[in-house]
C-alpha cells in the first residue's frame, strides 16, 4: 500500500502539491484529495504527505485532513500512530473548538491501535471548562465502548458519565444520557447477560429529576434522547406517573415531530400507571391534535405518524374518533401515505360519518391508480362489515362501482361482495344476478373464486346455477388452483342442494378433479367429497353445508401484549413495521435463551414475551412447515400447535376474512424479505392458508373435520412445496 | 438509508436521498456506519424512524440556507462546507446543534484561522451551541430594533363534485424576523379563543386553533399553564410557530366548476372563479390547473381575464390571472377534442387544483393582537405585522 506511486498521474501531482511550500497551494491539494476521495478513488497513498499538513492553524485544513484520517485509520493503522501525537496536543489547545475536533475525531478512527492513546485525553475532555468539549468527549465514550468495552470499565468512564447527567449544561445532560443510553443496549443485548442483570443505565428516582428539568432547556434532539431514556423508567407509584406525565405533555407543542413522537411514547407508557380517570382523559385529548398536525408534515415524516397512529388507534380508539375528514387522500399525496390514510378511515368509520366515509372511498375508486383503487374498494368491504346498518349503503356504492365495468374495479368489488355475503347471509340475494352477470369480466382468481363460492352459497336461489358452474367446471383443469377448490366445493354444494338436476355435473367434477388435476390439495378434497357423497349423504351436508363462524373486523392488527410493547416504541422503526425489533435486527434472541428469561419474568412480562415468540417463532417457519411424509399427521398438529397463540387472538378472525395480514404474510415478508414474498403468496391466502386447511370461504369445517382415517391424504401438500420455496 | 423502510410493496422514497449520498458517501461506512448511526445507515437497531426524517429534512433545509439550493452541483461546489455541516451536526450517529443561526458564526464559506484571539470568539460561540438558549448570541447590537412578523396561512380545501366541503383547513405558520439588541424577552399575543375567552369576554372574532406547534425558544411550560406565547427570539430569521385552524375557515376563492363530456369526443369546461373577500384586497398569481381526458388532442380555450392554454404533456389547460381584486369574477370556457379510444376506460376526472396568494388576508380569522418586547436597555421598538394567504396544489376542487 505503502508503495510510492509513479512518478506521474493524479496522485503524484497532488503528493507534489502537498508538499509545496506555499500554504494556499497545500490546501488547495488537500481539497482535491478529499475530492477523490469523496468520489471513491485510493488516495491512501498519499497518507503521509497529508498528515504531514496535520499541523496548522487554519481550522477548515486541519477539518479537512482529520477527515482524510477518519476514513483511512482503518486501513492504515500503523500510519495513524504518527498522527497521535498531534491528537493529543489538539486536545490541549486553548481554541475549544479545536480541543473538541479533536476528541471527537479521534474517537472516529476505528482503529485498536490509537485507542490506548484515546483514554488520558478523553479524561481530560471529560472534565473541561468548556461545555461543548464536554458534550463531544461524552458521546466519545459511547465510540469507545464501542470499540473496546474493557477501556470503559476500567478508566471509570462510566462513574463519570453518571456524575454528568447533573451536569449544569442541559446539551452535555442529552449527550450523556444518549451515550449511556447507546452503552446500555449494548451491554444488555451481549449474550449472556440475563435479564436480572440491571444494565448500565439504570434510571433512579434522583436521574428522573435531572432528566426532567434538562428536558426543557435542550436542543430538539436532546429532547429525543432524554424522552427516550424516561420511556425506560419504572414509575414507583401513580403519583409519580401522573408528575411525569405532566411534565412532558408540554412537549407535544414542539415544532419537531420526532420530539412530539418521543412524548407520545412516554406519555402511552406512563399512563398505564395512572388509575385517575379524568387525567387519562385529558392526557388522550391532548395527544389528538399534535397526532393530526403530524400529517401536515413532509410525506415520509406523515407516513412514520400514520403507522403509529394506526397503533395508538388499536389501543385507543377514541383518541381521533371525531377527526376522520382529516385523513382524506389529497389526489397528491404518495401511494404509500394514501393506503395508510385508508387503513385509518376505516379504524375511524362510525354511523357518525360513514356517508362522508363511504362517497369518499367511492371517489378514490374512480382514481387512475390500480392498486390505490383496488384497496379503497377493500375498504368499503371492510366498513360494510364493521358497521352492519351502513351495510346496504356499502352495497349499493359497490353496485355503483360494478356498473363502470372497468375490469379491475369489478373484480375487487365481487371480491370483497363474497365478504358482505359472509357476515350477512342472504340479506343482499338480489345483487347475485348483477354479480353473475359480470362473469365474464373476470379473469383473475380471486375473483373468479370468490364469485363460484357465492354461487355455491346461493345454488337453490340461482335458477341457472349449474349452467354457471358448468362454465367453470369445462376449463377446470385451466384454472388456478384456488378456483379449482371453489368450483369443487360450490358443485358439491349445488348437488346437496339441487340433487336432481346435478348429478351429472357433480360427477365430472369429482372424476376431473381426482383424475386430471396435479394439485394434490384439489384431488384430496375431491377424494373426502367423494367418499363422503357416497358413504353418508347426511354427512355430506353436515360439513360440506356447515354454519360457519361470522366474520369481523379485527380491532387490533397485532397480539394485545405486542401492541404494549409496541407502544412503547413509538417513533421507532419497530412501530413503523408493527413488528418487535426482534424480528427485523436479526440477533434472533430466541430460543432457550428467552426461555429461561421467561421464568424470571413477572407474568405481565411473561405475555409481552410470549407474544415475541409467536411472532419471531415466524422465523422458524421452516421447521413448521418442514415435517416428512410418515409422520405427517402426528407433525402436524405440533406445527399448528405452534400458530396456535395467534389463531386465538382476534387475528384468527382476521384471517377468515381473508383480509392480508394473515400472519403467514408476516411469515413470507420476515423471511423472504421481500414485497414479491408477500404478493406471491397471496393466492394461497384464499385456498388454503399454507395448511390445506381451508380457510376463506371454503365450506369444510376446520382440520379436525377432516375423516382421520384418510388414506390417501398426503400431508405436505404442494402449495406448501410452493411456500417453502420461497423461504 | 434506504433500508429503513419495510419491505412491503410500496416504499416511500426519501426525495432528497440522492443528493445527500453525494454528500456523504465514502463517509458512510468510516463515520458514521456505527451502531448509534442507525440514523443512516441499515437498520442494525431499532432506529428512531421519526428522527431519521426529520433530520434529514432538516439537513436539506441547513443546506438550503448555506448554498441557496441543494442539488447536485451544489453539493458538488461545496462538498467541503457540507463536510464541516455534517460534522457539525452529527456525531456518531447523534443529531447535535442544528441551528442554522448558530451553525453560520462558525461554520463559514471562509476559513476561519485559530489564533489566539479567535479562541476567545470561539467560547463564546461553544458556549452558545451548547447553552440553553443555543439560538442566540449574547451580543447582538442593532441601532434600529426592529421585528417582522409575517403570518402565512396555506389553505387546504378539497370540495366535492356536488359542492360539498369535504375538507378545509389551515395550515398557517407565523415566520418572524428579529433585529432587536441584546437578549430581549417578547410576549406574544393572537386572537386565539382559548386565551381571549380566558381574560376578555365580549370578543367575537376569536379564531379557534386546533394546534400550536412551536420553535424551541417558546417556553412550553408556560404555554401549557396560561397559553402565554413568551420567548428569547433567535436573532434574524426563524419560525416561531406553525398552528392548525379547522373552524370557520374563509375561503378566499369560489371555483364553480361545470364539465360536461359531450359523446365520447368533446369535454366542455365552463369554470367561473370568484373572489370571496373585501374588495380593497387582491388575489394575486392565480393558477387554475383544469385537468383533461388523456387523450385530448387539442383544446381551444376563451377567458376574459388572464391567459389559458392547454399543456398537453401534463394533461391539463393552465389558466394563470395575474391579479383579480375582490368582489369579482371571470370565467373561462373551454372545449377538448379527443380521439376515440378502443379502451374504456373511464376518465378519472382527478380534481382542479388552485394557486394563489392573497396579501393581508388570512383564512383562519388570525390577527396578531401584540407583541411585547422587554430588555433591559429598555429600547424602543418597531414592529410589522404581514399577513398573506395561499395555496399551493392543495386547494382541489371535484368536478
Amino acid at each position: 500500500m505503502s508503495i510510492r506511486a509513479p512518478r506521474k498521474g493524479e496522485n503524484y501531482e497532488l503528493s507534489v502539491d502537498l508538499n509545496s511550500e506555499y500554504r494556499e497551494k497545500r490546501k488547495d491539494a488537500i481539497k482535491r484529495t478529499i475530492a477523490s476521495m469523496t468520489v471513491g478513488k485510493d488516495v491512501s497513498g498519499l497518507f503521509p504527505d497529508v498528515l504531514k499538513n496535520m499541523q496548522t492553524d487554519d481550522l477548515e485544513q486541519k477539518k479537512l485532513v482529520y477527515l482524510y484520517l477518519m476514513n483511512y485509520a482503518k486501513t492504515q493503522p500503523e500510519l495513524v500512530i504518527l498522527a497521535v501525537n498531534t491528537f493529543v496536543k489538539d486536545t490541549d489547545d486553548p481554541n475549544p473548538l479545536v480541543r473538541a475536533l479533536a476528541i471527537r475525531t479521534m474517537g472516529c478512527l476505528r482503529a485498536e491501535k490509537i485507542i490506548d492513546y484515546l483514554c488520558d485525553p478523553l479524561q481530560k475532555c471529560l472534565r473541561d471548562e468548556n461545555p461543548y468539549v464536554r458534550k463531544t468527549a461524552a458521546l466519545c465514550v459511547a465510540k469507545l465502548y464501542d470499540l473496546k468495552p474493557e477501556l470503559v470499565i476500567d478508566n471509570g468512564f462510566l462513574e463519570q458519565l453518571h456524575e454528568m447527567i447533573a451536569d449544569s449544561n442541559p446539551m452535555v445532560v442529552a449527550n450523556t444520557v444518549a451515550a449511556l443510553t447507546d452503552i446500555h443496549i449494548a451491554a444488555t443485548s451481549q449474550p449472556g447477560t440475563s435479564s436480572s442483570d440491571p444494565g448500565v443505565f439504570v434510571i433512579t428516582t434522583s436521574i428522573l429529576n435531572k432528566l426532567l428539568i434538562a428536558l426543557n432547556e435542550c436542543s430538539e434532539w436532546g429532547r429525543v434522547a432524554i424522552l427516550n431514556a424516561l420511556a425506560r423508567y419504572v414509575a414507583q407509584d401513580e403519583k409519580e406517573s401522573e408528575h411525569i406525565c405532566e411534565r412532558v405533555v408540554p412537549q407535544f407543542q414542539h415544532v419537531n415531530g420526532s420530539v412530539v413522537l418521543a412524548a407520545v411514547k412516554v406519555i402511552m407508557i406512563h399512563m398505564r400507571g395512572v388509575r385517575r380517570e379524568e387525567l387519562t382523559k385529558q392526557l388522550v385529548r391532548k395527544m389528538a391534535p399534535p397526532l393530526v398536525t403530524l400529517l401536515s408534515s413532509p410525506p415520509e415524516v406523515q407516513w412514520v405518524a400514520l403507522r403509529n397512529i394506526n397503533l395508538l388507534l388499536q389501543k385507543r380508539p377514541d383518541v381521533l374518533s371525531n377527526e376522520m375528514r382529516v385523513f382524506f387522500c389529497k389526489y397528491n399525496d404518495p401511494l404509500y401515505v394514501k393506503v395508510e390514510k385508508l387503513d385509518i378511515m376505516v379504524r375511524l368509520a362510525s354511523e357518525n360519518n360513514v356517508d362522508a366515509l363511504l362517497s369518499e372511498l367511492k371517489e378514490y375508486s374512480s382514481e387512475v391508480d390500480v392498486d390505490f383503487v383496488r384497496k379503497s374498494i377493500k375498504a368499503i368491504g371492510q366498513t360494510a362489515i364493521k358497521i352492519e346498518s351502513a351495510a346496504e349503503r356499502c352495497v349499493n356504492v359497490l353496485l355503483d362501482l360494478i356498473s363502470t365495468r372497468v375490469s379491475y374495479v369489478v373484480q375487487e368489488a365481487v371480491v370483497v361482495m363474497k365478504d358482505i355475503f359472509r357476515k350477512y347471509p342472504s340479506t343482499y340475494e338480489g345483487i347475485i344476478p348483477v354479480l353473475c352477470s359480470n362473469l365474464d369480466e373476470l379473469d383473475e382468481p380471486e375473483a373468479k373464486a370468490s364469485l363460484i363460492w357465492i354461487i355455491g352459497e346461493y345454488a337453490n336461489t340461482i335458477d341457472n346455477a349449474d349452467e354457471l358452474l358448468g362454465i367453470f367446471v369445462d376449463s377446470f383443469t385451466e384454472e388456478a388452483y384456488p378456483v379449482q377448490l371453489q368450483t369443487l366445493t360450490a358443485v358439491v354444494k349445488l348437488f346437496l342442494k339441487k340433487p336432481d338436476s346435478s348429478q351429472g355435473i357433480v360427477q365430472k367434477v369429482l372424476n376431473t378433479a381426482t383424475k386430471d388435476c396435479d394439485s394434490p390439495d384439489v384431488r384430496d378434497r375431491a377424494y373426502i367429497y367423494w367418499r363422503l357423497l357416497s358413504m353418508d349423504p347426511a354427512a355430506a351436508k353436515a360439513v360440506v353445508l356447515a354454519h360457519r363462524p361470522p366474520i369481523s373486523i379485527p380491532r387490533t392488527t397485532v397480539a394485545p401484549a405486542l401492541l404494549e410493547e409496541l407502544l412503547g416504541e413509538v417513533g421507532s422503526l419497530a412501530s413503523v413495521y408493527h413488528k418487535p425489533a426482534e424480528t427485523f435486527i436479526g440477533k434472533g434472541r430466541v430460543g432457550a435463551d428467552s426461555v429461561r428469561k421467561g421464568g424470571e419474568l413477572s407474568e405481565d412480562q411473561f405475555s409481552t414475551q410470549k407474544a415475541l415468540q409467536t411472532v419471531v417463532a415466524g422465523q422458524q417457519a421452516e421447521n413448521l412447515l418442514d415435517f416428512d411424509d410418515g409422520p405427517g399427521l402426528e407433525g402436524q398438529p405440533s406445527g399448528l400447535a405452534a400458530t396456535e397463540v395467534l389463531s386465538n387472538t382476534p387475528a384468527a378472525a382476521n384471517l377468515l376474512a381473508g383480509t392480508s395480514s394473515n400472519p403467514l404474510d408476516d411469515l413470507v415478508s420476515i423471511f423472504g424479505g421481500g414485497g414479491s414474498g408477500g404478493l406471491s403468496l397471496a393466492p394461497s391466502t384464499f385456498g388454503g392458508g399454507g395448511f390445506g386447511m381451508p380457510i376463506t370461504p371454503a365450506p369444510v369445517t376446520p382440520a379436525s373435520g377432516y375423516p382421520a382415517s384418510k388414506p390417501n391424504v398426503q400431508s405436505p401438500p404442494q402449495q406448501q412445496d410452493d411456500l417453502l420455496g420461497l423461504f | 438509508m434506504l433500508s429503513l423502510y419495510s419491505t412491503d410493496d410500496q416504499l416511500p422514497t426519501y426525495s432528497g436521498y440522492k443528493s445527500y449520498r453525494t454528500a456523504t458517501s465514502g463517509r458512510l461506512s468510516s463515520h458514521w456506519g456505527l451502531p448509534a448511526s442507525s440514523t443512516l445507515q441499515d437498520s442494525r437497531t431499532n432506529a428512531n424512524a421519526a428522527l431519521v426524517f426529520e433530520y434529514c429534512y432538516r439537513f436539506i433545509n441547513i443546506c438550503k440556507s448555506y448554498f441557496g439550493k441543494i442539488d447536485e452541483e451544489a453539493v458538488k461546489n461545496n462538498f467541503v462546507v457540507i463536510y464541516e455541516l455534517i460534522d457539525e451536526i452529527n456525531d456518531f450517529g447523534y443529531p447535535q446543534n442544528s441551528e442554522i443561526d448558530t451553525l453560520k458564526s462558525y461554520i463559514t464559506t471562509e476559513s476561519i484561522v485559530s489564533s489566539s484571539i479567535a479562541a476567545e470568539e470561539s467560547s463564546k460561540i461553544t458556549s452558545q451551541a451548547t447553552g440553553a438558549t443555543s439560538w442566540r448570541r449574547a451580543d447582538v447590537k442593532y441601532k434600529k430594533n426592529e421585528a417582522f412578523v409575517d403570518v402565512i396561512e396555506t389553505v387546504n380545501l378539497s370540495m366535492s363534485a356536488k359542492g360539498n366541503l369535504l375538507r378545509a383547513d389551515v395550515d398557517g405558520h407565523i415566520q418572524m424576523r428579529a433585529y432587536l439588541s441584546g437578549t430581549p424577552e417578547c410576549k406574544f399575543g393572537l386572537n386565539d379563543k382559548l386565551v381571549i375567552d380566558k381574560n376578555e369576554k365580549g370578543i367575537s372574532d376569536a379564531v379557534e386553533l386546533d394546534d400550536c406547534r412551536f420553535h424551541q425558544c417558546v417556553r412550553l411550560n408556560d404555554f401549557d399553564a396560561t397559553r402565554t406565547i413568551s420567548f428569547i427570539p433567535p436573532d434574524g430569521e426563524f419560525e416561531l410557530m406553525r398552528y392548525r385552524s379547522t373552524s370557520n375557515v374563509k375561503l378566499p376563492l369560489r371555483i364553480i366548476p361545470s364539465v360536461t363530456e359531450v359523446g365520447t369526443t368533446q369535454v366542455q369546461y365552463t369554470i367561473t372563479v370568484k373572489t370571496n373577500f373585501n374588495n380593497k384586497l387582491s388575489a394575486t398569481n392565480i393558477v387554475l390547473r383544469i385537468p383533461t381526458p388523456l387523450n385530448t388532442t387539442t383544446a381551444e380555450c376563451k377567458v376574459a381575464t388572464g391567459k389559458a392554454k392547454y399543456v398537453p404533456a401534463e394533461n391539463v389547460i393552465v389558466w394563470k390571472i395575474a391579479r383579480l381584486q375582490g368582489g369579482q369574477e371571470c370565467s373561462l370556457t373551454a372545449s377538448a377534442a379527443l380521439t376515440i379510444t378502443t379502451t374504456r376506460q373511464v376518465w378519472a376526472r382527478p380534481p382542479i387544483e388552485v394557486d394563489f396568494q392573497v396579501l393581508m388576508f388570512t383564512a383562519s380569522g388570525l390577527i396578531v393582537r401584540f407583541l411585547k418586547v422587554f430588555e433591559k436597555s429598555n429600547y424602543n421598538s418597531v414592529k410589522w405585522v404581514r399577513y398573506l394567504t395561499k395555496a399551493e396544489g392543495s386547494y382541489q376542487i371535484r368536478f
